[in-house]
């Protein structure tokens, strides 16, 4: 006989007493909770040793600062991953996004407008992506790996391929300034994660996504809407992007209409270190804040070091595989 | 049949549901009296399925009426059964696993603060009632505050029964609840069924366990092929009478 279950493998029989077991598992899920800033942790202690230029302040503060637009490109990660989904099409809207405010900017428009471009710009690729995968069905790999495409094709049709440089005082002083040591980047991803956090946590909507991606036909089953749910989850990853893609322009000083891959699978990697489960109805936004400020890190302290830029790539994937790892050991 | 005279909850009138060409549902006619726990027992594609889904807006019967407490009720949708205060605890449990015990009880019912349009939760006004429906249920979880995941599957299986006796304001509908629990939890499940007609509260359960029928419930109604064939009250009937009656070795009242 089938267990009454919701797909995953419950791994308890009969038995109430099973206090021993009970108490491993919160140290497991605790320890998966706390993974991510442990690896951080290890991570700055292994270049501090190995180096005296990585922890000092200005790095740090480079760091932090750099580490800003995939903090807030993996917060929306996070929204299609928490409803059990993934967002791959992240990879054009982000170039989209910073494309619509350079060709407004440079057609004359006010550096308001251009931003409120680049939000909608993504919002809307959002809310496609969510049509699709909530209300027609469509397999969320399939249509955000069929958005990405189509979204990179228009981003170079209306940029013709062109980078166009944008030049904003506004936009390098948000890139480059702060509040006395605090950045402005920094207070960007920061008010992005509290927001983040507070609405998956501590609003209606983000017990809706969570119970969604956990179990859609039990959410259903009380009355959750859902398809609207999950199209809400994709517009709040493509709304996101949009923010970063004006980080990205100020960051850059121009609009690349490039396909950012990097940016991409990085945004994946960092919910995944984070310890949110693929399989979605859980969420980590600490997590996934440490995950893209440790993926950066790797990359910002291998430089230092002066090792091979070839060898970045192949670092940042053992340490997803490592958490893959401890994902699987923890189940 | 029961002697109230107040019209019962719910009422079936000669219910056809057809799929295809089999008639799963064959002029079916049904009371469940208001707080009672009434059984429906009957061998498997006596349409037992298809009178639940019909009951809770899943499917609309191609002919024949509902009746709510005497007044006719439109059921097209599972909103509208719910919108009439009917509950479903289905054998595939509605619970997100993730979710602590006091979200899933309040899933999609959720106490908000008083701001309009943000939808911000009343954590702590949902925890404390929680704990005070458990208790009053007398249903013994750790804390509201852990998640489903870390309960037994009787605890699961009480805490989706407590979450539509919460909801469910006028009829609560039991699909097996126990057919994956084992000796001590299915006995735990049917304190609770006991407690519930204690308090007054309306259960249609489906079993197959007529041992179980026998133990719980008031009254018994067996179906076989799309007809109810007798409704019995459960102390004027035996297991074999009821197996004769599911099996048809025993015809029914017509």
């Amino acid at each position: 006989m089938s267990r009454a279950s919701t797909g995953r493998p419950a791994a308890d029989p009969d038995s109430t007493d099973d206090g021993g077991k009970q108490s491993r598992r919160i140290d497991a899920s605790m320890l998966a909770e706390l993974a991510a800033p442990l690896a951080l942790v290890l991570v700055w202690l292994a270049f501090f040793i190995a180096t005296p230029d990585f922890l000092t302040t200005d790095n740090i503060s480079d760091l932090l600062v750099a580490s800003s637009i995939l903090v807030v490109l993996a917060l929306g990660q996070q929204f299609a991953v928490v409803v059990a989904g993934i967002d791959l099409s992240v990879g054009a809207n982000l170039p989209w996004a910073a494309a619509l405010l350079g060709y407004t900017v440079s057609h004359g428009h006010s550096m308001a407008i251009g931003v409120a471009a680049a939000l909608l710009g993504g919002l809307l690729v959002g809310l496609v992506n969510g049509f699709l995968i909530g209300y027609l069905g469509m397999v969320d790999f399939i249509v955000t790996l069929g958005t990405l495409s189509v979204v990179s094709g228009i981003t170079l049709l209306l940029t013709q391929g062109n980078t166009v440089a944008v030049s904003s005082n506004f936009l390098q002083s948000i890139a480059l300034d702060g509040a006395g040591p605090v950045r402005w980047f920094w207070l960007i991803a920061l008010v992005g994660a509290l927001g983040t956090a507070f609405l998956l946590f501590r609003m209606r909507i983000g017990t809706h996504l969570l119970a969604v991606g956990g179990n859609a036909e039990g959410a259903r089953g009380t009355g959750i809407p859902a398809r609207r749910v999950r199209m809400y989850a994709y517009a709040g990853s493509g709304l996101l992007c949009g923010l970063a893609g004006v980080m990205l322009v100020a960051r850059n000083g121009g609009a690349d209409p490039s396909l950012q891959t990097n940016y991409l699978l990085s945004s994946i990697a960092a919910v995944v270190l984070g310890g949110s489960s693929l399989f979605g109805g859980k969420a980590s936004v600490l997590g996934s804040v440490t995950g893209a400020v440790l993926l950066t890190s790797l990359v910002n302290g291998f430089t230092i070091l002066g090792i091979s830029q070839y060898y970045q790539p192949i670092a940042v994937g053992a340490v997803v595989l490592m958490s893959a790892l401890l994902a699987r050991v923890r189940e | 049949m029961t002697t109230t005279t107040t019209a019962p909850m719910l009422e079936a009138r000669h219910l056809v549901k057809t799929f295809n060409a089999v008639r799963a549902l064959d002029d079916l006619s049904i009371t469940i009296a208001a707080g009672e726990v009434t059984a429906i027992v009957g061998d498997n594609g006596a349409g037992k399925s298809t009178l639940v889904r019909c009951l809770t807006g899943v499917h609309s019967p191609d002919d024949g009426e509902i009746l709510f407490k005497g007044e006719p009720a439109k059921l097209s949708s599972p909103e509208d059964a719910r919108s009439f205060g009917v509950e479903t605890v289905y054998q595939e449990l509605g619970l997100v696993e993730d979710l602590t015990v006091w979200q899933n009880l309040y899933l999609n019912r959720e106490l908000t603060k008083p701001i309009p349009l943000l939808g911000i939760l009343d954590r702590k006004g949902m925890i404390d009632k929680s704990s005070e429906i458990l208790e009053r249920l007398d249903v013994n979880v750790p804390s509201v505050r852990t998640t489903v995941r870390r309960m037994s599957g009787g605890q699961r299986q009480s805490i989706a029964i407590a979450r539509a006796v919460t909801w469910g304001e006028s009829l609560v509908i039991m699909d097996e609840p126990t057919a994956a629990l084992g000796v001590r939890e299915t006995a735990a499940v049917e304190r609770l069924i006991h407690s519930l007609r204690d308090q007054g509260v309306t259960v249609l359960l489906i079993s197959h366990d007529l041992d179980q029928v026998m133990r719980v419930s008031d009254t018994v109604v067996a179906l076989r092929r799309g007809r109810a064939v007798a409704h019995r009250a459960v102390g004027d009937v035996n297991g074999d009478q009821l197996v004769g009656l599911i099996t048809g070795t025993i015809s029914g009242d017509d």
